[in-house]
């Protein structure tokens, strides 16, 4: 074959290879988000209370066992599951149990959604339990916020005082 | 359909590179080209890469605009080469579902295959994320929270890019790591991946080498990588340039509850791994020594192309140093042995030819056979005794005046069967077919068999034979009308000679 035809025809491959790998490490653009939109997200991470509460130990039974292995109190290892609701003007968006983590169900639980909203005013209002409670709330809290557009918000829960943390 | 369309492919590419450097032919060793350009500009960014989360964006801008002229230059360089990786794996395992060259004993490197593929999307989602631009952030959140649909960890791992006052440089260190780590065990597994094959391709051929090299840094220079603005854990990034080549599973996430998407990967990867037995392939037999007439050479072991062939002390208490043994889980039963071996002529004067190395279906005494039933069976006229691989696609061509032989693979066919035909007369000329230049079937086969031609390799074709009156052509299985073309092209040839030689002959009378 001629040889300046062989050589457009490699100029042609090597060009059509470099396009094709330059257009799509960028191109096409992709959206993401709404660029009216603000996005929460809610994230909790909690240890929740014993399914069954510990039982204190006598002063025979501590000293009946192991020199290294004494403790005050007798506990079972599972714990009961984490409940969460978050309202957004009144209205509950997210509604959920999440189980705690870990083998024997001893872990801390742990909630995390992410969902978007219209910028603007709005009351975000988070409810959790984590007690055997049949009903009612163990820790609530609610703040009224201007969310921006294309901002995050979050919902936190900080358990050393026990409040919710909105940002 | 699949074969059908890279057969179309590989014939433009045949005529705009030549079969010897269809980029088709070497799409494995391109592969392991990209890799070292990759792993080489990385070594360099990684000098000017600051690994400390708030500085990590900084370093890259600086990277990439204050010493573009290297610096620069080799980041996109970096990212051009990783995109061709894995374009060029892509059509690799492709190209090889499309031959079958996967089942049987070829599903050793399919397998080992197929977590390299894996780990290279590994090193390059790992990459986007080192930026800590806004693609990253993107990358990093969506990572996490798909990553934390996984029952893995106790507490979301995406709480670490939650808002930025959580960001930590701890598992951003963590990814440094892991981008530095992860291509170290991609090398492993493709070395692994290479291990049943003698004389790898993993170097592609100079001219593809500096064609493709130029190319990524044309690319480089004119369409430089760039960040997309530093990461704000803060705001939400709305619209990214994606590199579709490593993040076009992301989107996916839009429709698809992140558990879904795992089982489609996870299950994905494990129907290409189990494909290699969907359904098995039956395995022609191994080939097997036959001791009596091994004489311990040593060119069945230094031809075979899946290091399926070892030299072993010698068991029988002949006088030779060793002997050959086969190991049968490598063997692809392609025959390269039994061409090397040089007990396996048809001259010798047994009453049964046993090569020191045999294919049980095809013995070499059939093949004698069969060049034996189809110098018979020609009429009169021009006779042209073709042996054609199985996999050339040589076999469909025939004329009146061509018998044709099938082989596994065209090098199965010792040089002495040629000097065999020609000298006791059983055809005008000898045609051997055989898959494109570089691009055998059974990997080396063509090589082989060139070098025996030409007497670079043994068992070399005899002095004595009439060059003119044998042909080695090679094209590839779709090329019906080439392989046509050839053997008319040859037959042409021997009319010719032999009107030369009568004509030769009455000038002389």
């Amino acid at each position: 074959m001629n040889s300046l035809l062989q050589g457009v025809m490699q100029a042609t491959a090597y060009a059509l290879f470099a396009l094709t790998l330059g257009y799509f490490a960028s191109m096409p653009s992709y959206r993401y988000a709404d660029a009216n939109l603000a996005t929460v997200k809610l994230s909790l991470t909690h240890t929740t209370e014993r399914v069954k509460p510990c039982i204190k130990l006598t002063p025979e039974q501590i000293a009946a066992l192991a020199a290294n292995m004494r403790h005050t109190e007798s506990c079972e290892r599972e714990r009961l599951p984490l409940t969460v609701e978050l309202d957004v003007d009144g209205q509950t968006i997210v509604r959920s149990t999440a189980r705690p983590s870990g083998l024997w169900n001893d872990g801390p639980a742990s909630v995390y959604e992410r969902f978007d909203v219209p910028a603007g005013k709005h009351t975000i209002a988070v409810r959790m339990r984590d007690s055997a409670r049949p009903d009612g709330w163990d820790f609530e809290g609610s703040v009224a916020t201007d969310l921006r557009p294309g901002h995050y918000f979050t919902v936190t829960f900080k358990p050393a005082t026990g409040e919710f943390l909105f940002r | 359909m699949l074969r059908i369309l890279f057969g179309r492919a590989e014939a433009l590419f045949d005529r705009a590179f030549g079969q010897q450097n269809n980029p088709f032919s070497w799409l494995g060793a391109l592969g392991w080209y990209f890799f070292w350009i990759v792993a080489g500009t990385g070594v360099y960014l990684y000098i000017f890469f600051d690994t400390g989360i708030t500085d990590a964006y900084a370093s890259v801008e600086y990277i990439t605009h204050d010493q573009w002229y290297l610096a620069g230059i080799t980041r996109s360089l970096h990212r051009y080469a990783s995109d061709a990786l894995i374009v060029v794996v892509v059509l690799h395992v492709l190209r090889e579902y499309s031959l079958d060259r996967l089942r049987g004993n070829h599903f050793f490197a399919w397998i080992t295959g197929v977590p390299s593929l894996f780990l290279v999307y590994i090193c390059g989602i790992g990459g986007y994320w080192l930026v800590w631009d806004r693609l990253a952030q993107y990358v990093a959140v969506a990572t996490t929270e798909w990553l934390d649909t996984l029952p893995l960890f106790g507490v979301p791992i995406a709480n670490n890019f939650l808002n930025s006052t959580t960001l930590g440089s701890r598992f951003f260190t963590l990814m440094v790591f892991i981008h530095i780590f992860a291509p170290l065990f991609m090398l492993f597994l493709m070395w692994v991946h290479i291990q049943r094959h003698a004389q790898a391709k993993v170097n592609p051929p100079r001219p593809l080498a500096i064609g493709t090299g130029v190319t990524l840094l044309l690319l480089s220079l004119l369409h430089p990588a760039l960040s997309q603005g530093p990461a704000n854990l803060d705001t939400v990034p709305t619209s990214l340039g994606l590199d579709w080549y490593y993040l076009a599973v992301y989107p996916l996430l839009d429709v698809i509850p992140g558990g879904w998407l795992w089982l489609v990967v996870f299950g994905g990867l494990l129907v290409l791994g189990l494909m290699p037995w969907l359904p098995p392939a039956r395995q022609a037999p191994a080939a097997v020594v036959s001791l009596d007439n091994c004489n311990g050479c040593g060119r069945c072991f230094e031809d075979c192309p899946f290091s399926a062939i070892s030299m072993e002390p010698r068991s029988d208490g002949k006088g030779y140093d060793a002997e050959a043994a086969v190991n049968v889980d490598n063997c692809m039963s392609c025959g390269l042995c039994v061409g090397a071996c040089p007990t396996a002529t048809p001259f010798r004067r047994t009453t049964e030819i046993v090569a020191g190395i045999e294919l049980p279906d095809k013995p070499i005494r059939k093949l004698r056979e069969d060049t034996l039933a189809a110098a018979a069976s020609f009429g009169d006229g021009q006779r042209i005794l073709v042996y054609a691989c199985e996999h050339c696609g040589a076999n469909g061509v025939a004329g009146d005046n061509s018998r044709i032989i099938s082989t596994p693979c065209v090098a199965m066919v010792p040089p002495s069967f040629v000097d065999f035909a020609l000298s006791r007369d059983l055809a005008d000329g000898v045609f051997l077919a055989g898959c494109a230049d570089g691009d055998c079937f059974y990997r080396l086969g063509d090589r082989w068999m060139t070098e025996r031609l030409a007497g670079r390799r043994d068992p070399y074709l005899r002095q004595r034979v009439d060059r003119s009156r044998v042909c080695f052509a090679q094209h590839r299985a779709n090329q019906s009308r080439r392989w046509q073309a050839s053997i008319d092209g040859f037959a042409a040839s021997l009319r010719s000679q032999a009107g030369d030689a009568s004509a030769g002959e009455s000038a002389g009378e």
